[in-house]
């Protein structure tokens, strides 16, 4: 039977243009710009100067607190310099800029395709390992994965989740990887499984996916503990809580983690990653990014070194094509509008995508019509229109109480406004606000 | 004639009881608050900080210090009513403008993309740098315009940046609080409404701030040097006039490689020459 989540969710337009195109290796590119902040947390401190030389998968910035993630350069060559660039957000954030110099590698990586099975890393091993790679959540959020897999004292953790579920449209990089890794995958859950002390994990992949929930269910077979969930089509099942709540049919309370329903959920690209990392002693230098779009020449599923120019993945792509009115790193719907091509890739990017002109502006918007569909589309049981209106009269306090906090800006209310009300930049905005209070509230607390 | 009796009856009932109510239970209010009231612009634009020209009046009488308290909208001669009313001491207020430090228009920062979000700047700011390469400069969308509750403030369409009109302007603040890049500052109004400062909050490298901006500050340091008056800091590749200090020599306007320092209010500046001409003849 197909499970899905509760309250609320949409059905944008799949475009999944890209699922059944092999994941490309791209060619190291000349130049890479490796930002420090590539995570939820605080900037790793850079260790390199410039006119260092450096081999792939050496540190080049170490984390810089307890939620943060290490750094490794992901080209062999001389440090040229260390800069402030633009990034994703449009701001400029400290990178180290790398000339390519071959392809030398770190001594102790194993880069052959055999598939080592036996895990031999204990807990302790995996989770320092883990955090050695600069491992984080590569769905997107970009959460460092060690912190992850240290829950609180007193929490214990009953059930590991897989995400697998890729629901923004356009997006095949998830796909590709379970149709290609799948074997290494599987390897990458059990270690995940050992380091949580937890002898069940779900895999959940939504139905558009047929071909994946075949494939991992067979290479499931024989492996006591790790199952595969198929789920109904519904945006935004990608989302911890939803998926969650669609697999296990328990709602993680207001404010709190997963883990306090006795859940943890990991991405399969992370999954991959540590089997990398662990198996392989790789550290996190590559991942699969989708450059796509309706009018893209050659759209693809490409694999490239952290810090490529998104430029040279739209060159791979076909070049960019002349329509284009919007890039956007990430899916339509919760990915981010890009300033420039010579924003690099970084961990977290799942997807290049090229929107044509004529969809790629927003129309001015109208004056509420309270039809409530932004309510009965919200999966978190929010009322959009209101918590907007709230932004809009700086009434942070009653935004408070209305949860605003519990946003996961998937954009859903965004989506079937008929009004093209921009519900999710107020939101935003109020959560980014209730954010300074409540931490403001906190720092008073630990004061007095 | 029994219906009016009861009316009659149950009105004079209703006067006792409430009558009785309103002496049992009075407030006493010091009556010094309605006389500040009175003194006070009576604006109710929050700039004391208070909620309204009343709870500013009750902050006033009730405080026994109130030398930190000003009104920005009075500006001196309401502070002394007010201490003669109260008969305590006021702080000298100097009388201030809001002052917008960007000049990035169109012609001079060029745009890079193109924003078609929700049109507020805490907004925009919330969620990118901003559509051209200076992500410190002013985002055009007009909060400090719909935060003046004076009409001294409007949007120029040809530079898209926001003008202060100064006759409209009580330097309430609200502006400076509504600009989420902080470019709006308020500022000493000056003799004869003389004013100097750095028209910039570029806080890049010379070289970035100069490519996103062609008048940005490029944080050089000339000004710095020049000053007689140590007026001038660096900070973030960055300088700053303090205007307690600032004499309106003009010496670092003249020495700005980027033309970032503004002067406001002066005679023009050829005049002066054939002036001083003059007088030596």
């Amino acid at each position: 039977m197909l499970k899905t989540f509760s309250l609320g969710g949409i059905h944008p337009e799949e475009n999944k243009l890209t699922a059944d195109r092999a994941i490309e290796v791209l060619p190291v590119p000349p130049v890479v710009m490796v930002p420090v902040t590539q995570h939820i947390g605080a900037p790793a401190k850079v260790e390199v100067k410039k006119g260092d030389k450096v081999k792939v998968g050496q540190v080049i910035a170490r984390a810089g607190g307890m939620v943060s993630a290490n750094v490794h350069s992901p080209v062999s060559g001389t440090v040229n310099k260390i800069d402030d660039i633009v990034d994703a957000s449009g701001y400029r954030r400290t990178a180290v800029i790398i000339d390519t110099e071959g392809d030398e590698w770190e001594d102790g990586i194993d880069r052959s395709t055999t598939i080592k099975k036996e895990i031999t890393a204990s807990p302790e091993e995996i989770v320092t390992g883990i955090a050695e790679a600069g491992i984080v959540g590569l769905g997107g959020a970009t959460f460092p994965s060690h912190v992850k897999l240290t829950p609180p004292p007193g929490r214990k953790c009953e059930v590991l989740i897989i995400n697998g579920v890729e629901c923004e449209p356009y997006l095949t990089s998830d796909h590709r990887l379970m149709l290609e890794k799948g074997e290494e995958i599987i390897i990458g859950i059990q270690i995940l499984m050992r380091a949580l002390n937890v002898n069940k994990a779900i895999i959940g992949i939504e139905n558009n996916k047929p071909d994946a929930i075949r494939h991992m269910q067979e290479l499931c077979n024989g492996n006591k503990g790790i199952s595969v969930q198929p789920l109904k089509v519904k945006y935004p099942q990608g989302g911890e809580k939803q998926l969650i709540d669609a697999c296990i049919g328990r709602q993680v309370p207001s404010g709190k983690l997963p883990i306090e329903v006795g859940a943890v959920v990991h991405n399969v690209g992370t999954a991959f990653a540590v089997y990398e990392a662990i198996q392989k002693n790789k550290p996190l230098v590559e991942r699969v990014v989708t450059v796509t779009g309706k009018s893209v020449a050659k759209p693809g599923n490409f694999l490239c070194r952290i810090g490529t120019p998104i430029s040279v993945l739209i060159e791979a792509a076909g070049g960019l094509p002349e329509d284009t009115g919007k890039i956007i790193s990430g899916g339509p719907m919760m990915g981010k509008a890009l300033t420039s091509t010579d924003i690099p890739v970084v961990k977290g990017s799942s997807g290049i995508l090229l929107i044509p002109q004529e969809i790629a502006s927003r129309p001015k918007y109208q004056a509420c019509i309270r039809c409530a569909k932004c309510v009965s589309a919200c999966s978190m049981g929010l009322s959009p229109y209101l918590l907007m209106t709230m932004s809009e009269k700086a009434m942070w306090e009653e935004a408070e109480e209305e949860k605003v906090l519990d946003c996961i800006e998937c954009g859903s209310c965004s989506y079937i406004c008929p009004a093209g009300r921009p519900l999710l930049d107020y939101i935003r905005l109020g959560k980014n606000k209730v954010g300074q209070l409540v931490r403001k509230r906190t720092a008073q607390v630990q004061k007095n | 004639m029994i219906s009016i009796l009861t009316l009659v009856g149950l009105g004079v009932a209703s006067a006792l009881v409430l009558y009785m109510a309103s002496k049992k239970f009075q407030v006493f209010e010091d009556p010094r608050i309605d006389q500040v009231e009175e003194v006070l612009p009576k604006s109710n634009c929050g700039g004391c900080g208070f909620p309204g020209c009343r709870a500013f009046a009750e902050a006033l009488v009730k405080s026994d210090d109130i030398s930190d308290l000003k009104c920005p909208v009075g500006g001196s001669a309401t502070m002394t009513k007010v201490s003669e009313i109260l008969g305590k001491a006021v702080a000298d207020v100097k009388p201030q403008l809001a002052v917008v430090r960007c000049n990035g228009s169109c012609e001079h920062r060029p745009k890079l993309n193109i924003y078609d979000g929700a049109m507020s700047c805490t907004v925009a700011a919330a969620l990118y740098g901003g559509e051209t390469g200076c992500s410190y400069g002013c985002l055009g969308c007009g909060d400090c315009v719909v935060a003046c509750k004076f009409d001294a403030m409007y949007m120029d369409e040809a530079t898209g940046l926001p003008v202060v009109i100064e006759e409209n302007c009580v330097a309430c603040g609200k502006c400076v609080e509504a600009c989420p890049k902080n470019i709006i500052e308020l500022r000493n109004v000056g003799p004869k409404s003389r004013r100097i400062f750095v028209s910039c909050v570029n806080k890049d490298k010379g070289a970035v701030a100069k490519k996103a901006c062609a008048v940005a500050c490029i944080g050089c340091s000339k000004c710095f040097k020049v000053c007689p008056h140590e007026a001038i800091t660096m900070a973030d590749n960055l300088a700053y006039i303090d205007d307690d200090k600032c004499k309106l020599c003009r010496k670092c306007v003249e020495e700005c490689p980027t033309f970032s320092i503004h002067e406001l209010n002066f005679p023009p500046r050829k005049k002066k020459v054939e002036e001083e001409a003059v007088a030596e003849a």
